[in-house]
């Protein structure tokens, strides 16, 4: 199993999860986060006085799919969430070793 | 004492006269007309005039109250941009109030507008407002009092283009509307028009503030657009307790906004002020039913909802109904403006904060309804169609036809002359980013975390 972990930007965020409801993916845990890549952030002005706020709102995206179809949802994020300018976000790929049902106990299939 | 523009119940009324007669010291109300007739010219009376200081102070509120009202219904990336919406106009529409819009409004001039005789307040000074009112507080008052009712209609129409309209366009269209559409319904109805001489009766403003803005804000849908994802985001309130805040302080506001009407501290005020509490209350009751009839839950938005459209209804028949008839008005209201949302809903015309359903449909209602429980011995001007007098209904239903066909008329031209110096949109990037941060460089909820003070 893989877990893959898409730090999106939150307008896009409807799009990834329709992308995934569309690939049969049967859950996931979205975050809202703060944080920053090459885009710099903006600039704030309160009372005359002018930040550089760097860390920037993003929504991070978990889910676990099976090995076989982790490239097949990752093409799908990328797709959903792209667009086409800095700040689109970042996708992570770790291996899970196991996964258990809290109410049944039951080791991942 | 009276002039042909004292039929408006803005204007002191029959109860208004003898009490003034009474402080004067005629000694038995059978004497009042002779002595009336014999007593010196009316000065301001210190009652009125303390009473109508606070109720200017409370119409004032109204305006950062819409403002919560507002901001918590939108997403909070809109938060400010959508309680600026509101805040602004307390700035651009009252100066533009003060420059030209109080004297296109509150002067003699003909049927349709007034005169440019008080621009830049020329002879608004410490004494009666002789001539354009019989309210015995000073004129400055008297101007101050009627600026804070155009403040808030001109906010109001921002609920209808939350979360994409551009705020420079915004700010232009509400300061030439305040000027060119408020300002000349207005003086109809109250600075001695054409509607206020065919007796329409309209004690606080429904057909004046609630059904112009309401013609306006739908004029405003069509002429901007709907917002890019409103078919298919989630566009849920952020902050309910905001929207509950500011219905709370819109009502305590509206009692100066209603009461106040009287222009003086009398029957007339207390009456008003009566059925401002009471027709809420209605509303909430038959709103609260219908939304636990239809899906099983009372919720907070619809409380918050059913106040404000109890309030408008309520608005034009305040000081003119019974208080149990004030408190029926109230209960009938809920239903069409609950229908009118409920439709909207399900439509694609992007009227974000349902002004229509609110103020459009709650401000028809009452209207109508003022023709039918109007009471002659309650306000000393018309029966309504209850008590004897059809004709009435039909003089209400046509005060209700000139706001909306004048205001969308109007205010369709507006917005395409604005249109012509700011684009009336914000641009897509910032719809999405949000245009807190994209329209005033801030954000309502700041996580300082990693930024950095400049210079």
């Amino acid at each position: 199993m893989k877990l893959i972990k898409s730090i999106v930007r939150p307008n896009r965020v409807d799009d990834v999860r329709q992308a995934l409801e569309k690939m049969g993916v049967p859950g996931m845990t979205v975050t809202e986060v703060r944080g920053h890549g090459r885009q710099k952030g903006h600039t704030a002005i309160y009372r005359g006085k002018e930040y550089n706020v760097t860390l920037l709102p993003k929504v991070e995206v978990e889910v676990v799919v099976q090995d076989d179809l982790a490239d097949a949802v990752i093409a799908a994020i990328v797709q959903a969430a792209r667009t086409g300018e800095i700040g689109d976000g970042r996708v992570f790929v770790t291996h899970v070793e196991h996964s258990y049902n809290i109410r049944t106990g039951e080791k991942d299939a | 004492m009276t002039d042909g523009y004292t039929r408006m119940t803005r204007n002191r009324v029959g109860i208004g006269l003898a009490a003034a007669v009474l402080v004067l010291g005629a000694p038995a109300l059978a004497l009042a007309q002779e002595a009336a007739a014999a007593a010196p010219a009316p000065t301001v009376n210190g009652a009125d005039t303390a009473w109508m200081l606070v109720a200017a102070a409370l119409v004032l509120l109204m305006t950062p109250a819409l403002a919560f009202f507002y901001g918590g219904l939108v997403r909070s990336k809109n938060a400010l941009n959508t309680m600026m919406m509101s805040f602004i106009s307390l700035g651009f529409v009252g100066v533009i109030w003060a420059l030209v819009g109080y004297s296109l409004a509150f002067t003699p001039g003909n049927n349709w507008i007034g005169d440019t005789s008080r621009f830049f307040l020329r002879g608004v000074d410490m004494e009666l407002p002789t001539g354009i009112s019989t309210a015995l507080i000073p004129h400055t008052l008297f101007m101050c009092y009627q600026g804070t009712f155009c403040i808030i209609t001109a906010a109001l129409i921002s609920g209808a283009i939350v979360e994409r309209m551009r705020f420079s366009a915004y700010v232009l269209f509400i300061t030439l509307w305040a000027v060119v559409v408020y300002s000349p319904v207005a003086h109809w109805v109250w600075g001695g028009g054409w509607l206020a001489k065919m007796g329409a009766l309209d004690f606080a403003g429904g057909t004046v503030v609630h059904v112009n803005a309401a013609v306006a804000a739908v004029v405003a849908v069509l002429c901007v657009g709907p917002r890019r994802d409103a078919k298919t985001a989630a566009l849920m309130p952020h902050n309910v307790p905001f929207v509950l805040l500011g219905a709370g302080l819109l009502w305590f506001g509206w009692f100066g906004f209603n009461a106040g009407s009287a222009v003086a501290a009398n029957g007339s005020a207390a009456l008003a002020f009566t059925t401002t509490m009471l027709a809420p209350a209605g509303t909430l009751v038959v709103w609260t039913l219908l939304d636990a009839f239809r899906q099983k839950k009372a919720t907070a938005v619809g409380a918050a909802t059913a106040i404000v459209v109890g309030l408008v209804a309520i608005t034009p028949a305040a000081g003119h109904v019974s208080p149990m008839n004030g408190l029926l008005l109230g209960m009938i209201a809920a239903v069409p403006s609950y229908l009118a949302l409920v439709i909207r809903a399900k439509t694609s015309f992007d009227d974000s904060l349902d002004v229509l359903a609110a103020h459009g449909v709650g401000g028809t209602v009452g209207a109508l309804l003022t023709g039918v429980f109007a009471q002659k011995s309650l306000n000393g001007l018309a029966d309504g169609l209850l008590y004897g007098n059809p004709g009435q209904l039909g003089i209400q239903a046509i005060a209700v036809g000139a706001a909306i066909v004048y205001s969308g008329v109007a205010t369709f031209i507006l917005l395409k002359l604005v249109g012509m110096i700011f684009p009336l949109r914000a641009t897509p990037e910032a719809e999405s980013e949000g245009l807190d941060q994209t329209a005033h460089g801030e954000e309502a909820y700041v996580h300082s975390g990693g930024s950095t003070q400049m210079g």
